[in-house]
């Protein structure tokens, strides 16, 4: 590790920290309906947005009620997208032809299991790329389908998070909010002005934003080179502030056009954390007592370091079989050593591993480098954070909402050693709110595991519809136990609405574009309806009043019981899995073992 | 939830027009206004020619230009790709020995290591940039190739070396294609 790079991640910290109060105030104040500064500019809009919808801003929602606008909207969103990627050869704004016979002629078509995949992928928040943006769509799908996923999407993960907030502040009430404000407040004065800010922003660094079609270079050697632009700041700047992560690009933050220079590095990285950091205030402040917010902050920091560390070590360290080769791998002042595979320049080694560590931190899923070419400790990172459900800091709302169920069973664990009913934050946790939170916890884990294991075990006839013939594990980059890992990691990432990928393993295959969309519907709904059942659940309960038998819940006490679960569970339920990729391919590295592709062979 | 479908898809509606063409719409316009250039892509024109944006790597295999490190994409800017070895394969063990090989064979008047960054495969593959340790490594076979000394091109590594933004931002580098202009364009 070299001085700069924990410098880097050190004032990374502390720029989110600093940010986190005055965000996390603003978003309390705007979803407890006072007035903030740009209220004068923004309220007209918010009541235009309440006619055109023809919902009324002072009833409020039962949770299933709540539930049932959410999914109802979610279904509206899939039809959007799924219909405008199927009719873009027939719609405006699509300088390329694709989906027309002018295509590029590397274009990858957009099959129905494709579109359906992209669909769900963006409804969910997930935005998992089987498709390479450049090479696949116009750009009105990547305004009006995929940009506008990135802004509600997100939207509705803050709307969850809020009612579940309401249903730890409400006492004796049975309503938990109005998901329509809900949506439109965290629309409008959440990530509305933040993104256009920061589109500016990115434009004046060197993000492109036109309309125009690709441009045709002649270089400077006198080859030709096609450049594939668009309108990338638009999308970008929400693709990272709603932890959305799905790029204008095939190749994401590492493509120089969404991610130019070391300081939109800085900013874009912020941009995933800053929001859901500031969430943790927002719930302090509405449950009325900051401590509480501090404290999942907390929580969230000592994993946040934990992983950071861990995968820069691991990076800086290097590959040792590349290191026999004769290559610098020790960082020296004039190049950054370490494992560059799969990496920029302009990044190096400390602010690549920090990007994969906060992006799946968060269920952005967005990379500046390739997880699939990382060290095996260093990619075990990301991977064990998507399977604690993303809760260090999370995605927005998603992450909020996530570890308040980590915290439902730590307290409830907490309880079971004394005998005493559990109590969170005045309320008592009881059958009801474990068995939500459980369900939460083991249907993504469910999803991850058995998908995955099918998958290993599935084989395809010769001109079959769902795959190339032959085993699904023969879509695999890298042979050994990394083709495992890469297996594990895409459904992780995907019932885990994160995004990113190991990105070797073909995935836009019917089979995995159909059994991966299924992963993101599980992980998505199966996640929020226990939440929002917990809202209601809490909101109709009495507060009970602190009792010299009471937790604490914003001591250092509860801080590490916080950690403690979120680690054990995490490792109890993927251990195993994960010692059969990454963590056997660590020791196997260690001793110069190199696996070709070619064993798959003796599969079929 | 089928009675909540009317404002479900009267939501979608609206905010399709608000987020999905209002919000880019109005992005584009100001960005088009005030940041026309880099808008537009940050290209590089030479006699009114775009030959190529500051910000993508191209190709460039002859011994008298820098050499961009290896892209798995092939530096096409319309279709970029990273190879996605991962650590234990044979294949990224192979093709980096051979990169080395090559290295060593163009530039026998270099013996020192060489930088990680030059050998492997950058996550874009339009990665636009090389460390300074790359470029100062290809120096004596760009001066030799184009008969000047190696301290002028040594001085133009120096003068085309960005370095860390604030101090620790990133890591230093040298932008190929404008160093391989200002070879070009370097007075005779």
């Amino acid at each position: 590790m070299t001085a700069s790079g924990v410098l880097y991640i050190v004032v990374f910290f502390l720029t989110l920290l600093a940010l986190t109060k005055p965000l996390g105030l603003y978003m309390a104040n705007v979803f407890e309906g006072r007035r903030t500064f740009i209220h004068p500019a923004v309220r007209p809009l918010e009541r235009l947005t309440y006619r055109a919808l023809g919902v009324r801003e002072d009833v409020e929602q039962r949770w299933t009620q709540y539930a049932a606008s959410l999914l109802a909207f979610s279904l509206a969103g899939f039809l959007f997208v799924y219909l405008l990627q199927r009719l873009q050869g027939f719609l405006p704004l699509n300088p390329m032809g694709f989906g027309t016979k002018h295509a590029p002629a590397n274009h990858t078509p957009m099959t129905p299991d494709l579109a359906f995949n992209t669909a769900v992928s963006f409804i969910t928040n997930t935005n998992w790329q089987a498709y390479g943006g450049e090479t696949t769509l116009s750009y009105l799908v990547q305004m009006a389908a995929l940009t506008v996923q990135n802004f509600v999407s997100a939207a509705v993960g803050i709307a969850v998070a809020i009612a579940l907030i309401r249903g730890f502040a409400r006492k004796q009430m049975n309503t938990i909010g109005n998901f329509w404000v809900d949506l439109t407040r965290a629309t409008l004065y959440v990530l509305l002005p933040l993104s256009f800010l920061f589109a500016l922003f990115l434009c004046a660094r060197g993000v492109p934003q036109t309309f125009k079609r690709y441009v045709r270079a002649k270089t400077l050697a006198g080859s030709s080179q096609t450049i594939a632009i668009g309108p990338v700041a638009s999308q970008e700047a929400i693709k990272m502030l709603g932890t959305n992560g799905g790029g204008f690009f095939n190749q994401n933050s590492a493509h120089p056009y969404e991610n130019p220079t070391p300081l939109t590095n800085f900013m874009e990285i912020l941009a995933i954390l800053v929001i859901s950091s500031g969430l943790t205030y927002t719930f302090g402040k509405m449950v009325g007592d900051t401590r509480q917010g501090w404290a999942l902050f907390a929580a969230m920091s000592v994993l946040f370091f934990a992983g950071a560390f861990i995968c820069y070590g691991a990076e800086q360290a290097g590959n040792p079989n590349l290191a026999r080769l004769g290559i610098e791998t020790r960082a020296t002042r004039t190049q950054p050593g370490g494992n560059m595979e799969g990496k920029e320049v302009r990044f190096g080694i400390a602010s690549s591993a920090l990007w994969a560590t906060a992006t799946t931190d968060a269920s952005n899923g967005s990379v500046n480098s390739m997880l699939d070419s990382y060290t095996p400790l260093g990619g075990l990172i990301p991977m064990f954070n998507l399977q604690t459900d993303e809760v260090i800091f999370g995605g927005v709302g998603s992450g909020l909402y996530g570890i308040l169920m980590y915290a439902i069973v730590g307290v409830f664990i907490a309880g079971l050693m004394v005998g005493r009913t559990p109590e969170y934050l005045g309320k008592k946790i009881e059958q009801k709110e474990v068995k939500m939170a459980m369900i939460a916890i083991i249907a993504t884990a469910f999803a991850i595991l058995v998908f995955t294991a099918v998958t290993l075990d599935a084989r395809f006839a010769a001109h079959g519809y769902w795959n190339s013939p032959g085993p699904a594990v023969a879509n695999v980059n890298n042979g050994g136990p990394h083709g495992f890992s890469e297996i594990l990691y895409a459904f992780s990432s995907q019932a885990e609405n994160n995004g990113s990928a190991f990105a070797g393993l073909n995935v836009n295959t019917p089979w995995y574009n159909l059994v991966g969309g299924l992963a993101m519907l599980i992980g998505r709904f199966f996640f929020i309806i226990p939440a929002l059942a917990i809202a209601g659940s809490l909101a109709a309960k009495k507060k009970v009043p602190e009792t010299s038998g009471t937790l604490p819940t914003h001591g250092t006490l509860f801080v590490g019981l916080l950690v403690g679960v979120i680690i054990v569970v995490g490792a109890l339920t993927f251990f195993p899995a994960l010692s059969l990729g990454p963590l056997v391919e660590y020791f196997l590295m260690l001793k110069g073992k190199l696996y070709s592709s070619l064993w798959l062979t003796t599969w079929s | 939830m089928w009675r909540q479908l009317i404002p479900a898809f009267r939501a979608m509606l609206f905010f399709t027009v608000l987020t999905g063409l209002v919000y880019p719409g109005v992005i584009t316009a100001v960005c088009q206004t005030f940041f026309h250039y880099q808008a537009n892509g940050s290209l590089i024109r030479v006699h009114g020619q775009i030959i190529g944006s500051s910000l993508i790597g191209q190709e460039f295999t002859r011994a008298r230009y820098f050499h961009p490190r290896p892209s798995a994409c092939d530096y096409d800017a319309s279709a970029s790709g990273a190879s996605n070895d991962g650590p234990t394969n044979a294949k990224l063990v192979a093709r980096i020995k051979a990169s080395i090989a090559e290295f060593r064979r163009d530039n026998p008047d270099y013996t020192g290591p060489i930088p990680a960054d030059l050998v492997t495969a950058s996550a874009s593959g339009l990665d636009p940039d090389i460390s300074v340790a790359s470029a100062e490594a290809q120096g004596a076979r760009v001066a030799s190739a184009r008969g000047i000394s190696v301290n002028e091109v040594r001085a133009l590594i120096r003068e085309n070396t960005q370095g860390r933004v604030l101090g620790f931002l990133g890591e230093p580098r040298v932008n190929v294609l404008a160093l391989n202009l200002a070879l070009d364009s370097r007075r005779r």
